[in-house]
């Protein structure tokens, strides 16, 4: 990842370098080992995930068991690493699954204009008046939860946001002069948004892509949390922590654990994204 | 004269627009729990009930009608004060809510006593003192707060103040409130806990705005004539990022709407929300939507404040 990132974009080319400062370095440790552990989990978790391998509840942090053990006295580091599954699963496709139809919405209205753009402007702004924990609340409470619903409804909830970052620059290169010269050519519609637009807006929307799907793993964390997201016996690292609440008042590390799960995961990705070389991040506006 | 008519054409489109969203809104969160989820007399009588039971008990409630008409008729209610009545409690939804909505709105207010002066002051303090020490511890902290969700936040303030200090009840709402102690001590974790996450916001807002005002060219100019640091920042800067500020603070505000859901369902703090979180689990749609439908217009009331705030303060549209 590093290596494809550092050779210049074009060969031979004296453009500034992709390098990244030490800060953005440890974020993109923390989201390599993350990646890692979410595709290696049932191979690394000690122990199996449903078993009850403790005696004790709310047990201690010991060599047997690395976190301690949860209300059921099961191991709370396999469970932390299964669970990265789904935190890092359903985030990273409900993130992709929004950025996709938000970006190409936003490309097809910059492009079209006139009423399409208006409207659908219109309407996906009305969206960004409902706040997002509670449309995936009511969504949940209407059709209930399971993995396709949570993916469907945070790239619902999140696509009118990626939708007009993506229009904002569209409608920037949609204004410069190759693009007017393609439209003389008599190119149509799809050739002018994926050959002419999208590779000049690739950048700020990867990095755009990061900080959604920041919230969107909060808004996971947050829904799992209520009891609304991943249902058990699977738990993402926000059903950990509403698990094991009770243990809080004893200290216990299974519901401390999961919440630095999600920090590292958050804090890295922000710190990697802010980061970034200038010349990806800051061509917005 | 021409500019004072832009600027009332200005705030009649950002009312009109917050009225077309409120109506969008509506009608999304009626659709999301009444047409998705089938019979909803089916599910109140259970899978043993006759066909003919659940039959009657559509046309008692009205399920019968087409959908629109429910929903025009579910308009018409909300907007004369009648939310309809409570599926599980069989009581109107309207005697509910009246006592939980006064429980969070305090929640709510008393958090915006406390954060927004504190905010304020610690987001213009490291805009003034840009890049020292301060700044950046303020940076760091409101950058944690901001990356992690609302309960971790919540978990944390517990695991100081009530497990490792032992000052306050840890998760525990108590009914007692009737001595002023028992009271500081039931409304101080849900408060720092939603002044963490709403301040985090608004200092990163603030200090932004300051920033954005201190890089202009007569600020500088009164630097170079030799004006203090403060005097700078407090005396040129700031009037003019005052418009942004408001913004800002409104916009952080709106934040509450997502906190008060998490923090009151973690302490049990018998709000709105923790109505609402209950109301999902039993599937009390009249409960849900009214519930969803006083969050969604709190929150369009604060961003269509913050931006009207951007455009009453914005001085070419003033005169």
């Amino acid at each position: 990842m590093i290596s494809v990132l550092r050779t210049s974009p074009r060969p031979g080319g004296t453009g500034p370098s992709w390098r990244f400062n030490w800060v953005g370095r440890i974020g993109l440790a923390m989201i390599l080992f993350w990646a890692v552990v979410a595709i290696f989990a049932p191979m690394i978790a000690p122990y199996p995930i449903g078993e009850i391998a403790d005696w004790d509840y709310f047990g201690p942090m010991s060599g047997q068991f690395w976190l301690g053990s949860d209300y059921l006295g099961r191991d709370v580091l396999s469970r932390i690493l299964v669970g990265s599954r789904y935190t890092v699963g359903i985030s990273l496709a409900a993130v992709f699954a929004a950025c996709a139809g938000g970006v190409i919405l936003g490309m097809v209205a910059a492009v079209m204009g006139g009423l399409f753009d208006t409207l659908l402007s219109r309407l996906l702004d009305a969206f960004n008046g409902i706040p997002s924990l509670l449309f995936g609340l009511v969504v949940v409470a209407a059709v209930g939860s399971s993995i396709p619903v949570l993916v469907l409804t945070l790239a619902a909830i999140y696509l009118p946001g990626a939708y007009r970052f993506a229009r904002a620059l569209s409608v920037n290169v949609n204004a410069m002069d190759f693009v007017t010269v393609a439209r003389a050519r008599g190119e149509r519609t799809p050739y002018l948004i994926f050959r002419e637009i999208f590779p000049n807006i690739l950048g700020p929307v990867l990095a755009d892509l990061g900080v959604r799907f920041v919230f969107i793993v909060l808004l996971l964390s947050g829904l799992s949390f209520l009891g609304l997201g991943v249902q058990p016996p699977n738990a993402d690292w926000g059903a950990l922590v509403r698990e094991n609440i009770e243990g809080l008042s004893l200290g216990a590390p299974a519901v401390i654990f999961p919440c630095i799960a999600i920090a590292t995961l958050t804090i890295s990705v922000n710190m990697f994204i802010d980061n970034l070389p200038k010349k990806i991040r800051d061509r917005s506006e | 004269m021409l500019r004072s008519l832009t600027f009332y054409i200005l705030i009649a489109q950002r009312l009109g627009i917050a009225a077309v969203t409120l109506v969008i809104v509506s009608f999304a969160v009626f659709f999301a729990t009444e047409l998705l989820p089938g019979d909803v007399a089916q599910v109140l009588l259970g899978q043993a009930a006759t066909d003919e039971a659940v039959a009657g008990l559509r046309q008692a409630m009205g399920l019968d009608q087409p959908a629109i008409w429910r929903f025009l008729g579910w308009m018409g209610g909300l907007a004369t004060g009648d939310f309809g009545m409570s599926y599980v409690s069989n009581m109107p939804v309207a005697e509910l809510i009246a006592d939980r909505l006064a429980n969070s709105l305090r929640l709510a207010a008393v958090t915006t006593a406390i954060s927004v002066p504190l905010a304020l002051a610690l987001g213009i303090g490291a805009a003034m003192w840009q890049g020292s020490l301060f700044d950046r511890i303020v940076s760091i902290l409101t950058i944690s707060v901001i990356s992690v969700p609302e309960f971790m936040v919540a978990t944390l303030a517990v695991l100081v103040f009530a497990v490792w200090l032992g000052w306050l009840p840890a998760l525990s709402y108590g009914a007692e409130t009737g001595s002023i102690g028992a009271m500081l001590k039931a409304y101080a974790m849900p408060v720092i806990t939603l002044g963490f996450v709403v301040s985090a916001q608004m200092i990163r807002m603030t200090r932004a705005a300051v920033i954005e005002t201190i890089n202009t060219p007569y600020v500088e100019m009164a630097l170079l004539k030799g004006a203090s640091r403060r005097r700078m920042v407090l005396g040129h800067a700031l009037p003019n990022a005052l418009g942004p500020i408001a913004n800002a603070v409104a916009l952080s505000l709106s934040y509450l709407v997502g906190g008060v859901i998490i923090v009151e369902t973690i302490f049990n703090y018998p709000g709105v929300a923790k109505l609402m979180v209950d109301a999902v689990s039993t599937r009390d749609l009249p409960l849900i939507q009214s519930c969803a439908m006083i969050f969604c217009v709190s929150y369009l009331l604060l961003i269509t404040i913050a931006d009207l705030t951007a455009i009453l303060s914005n001085p070419r549209l003033r005169r």
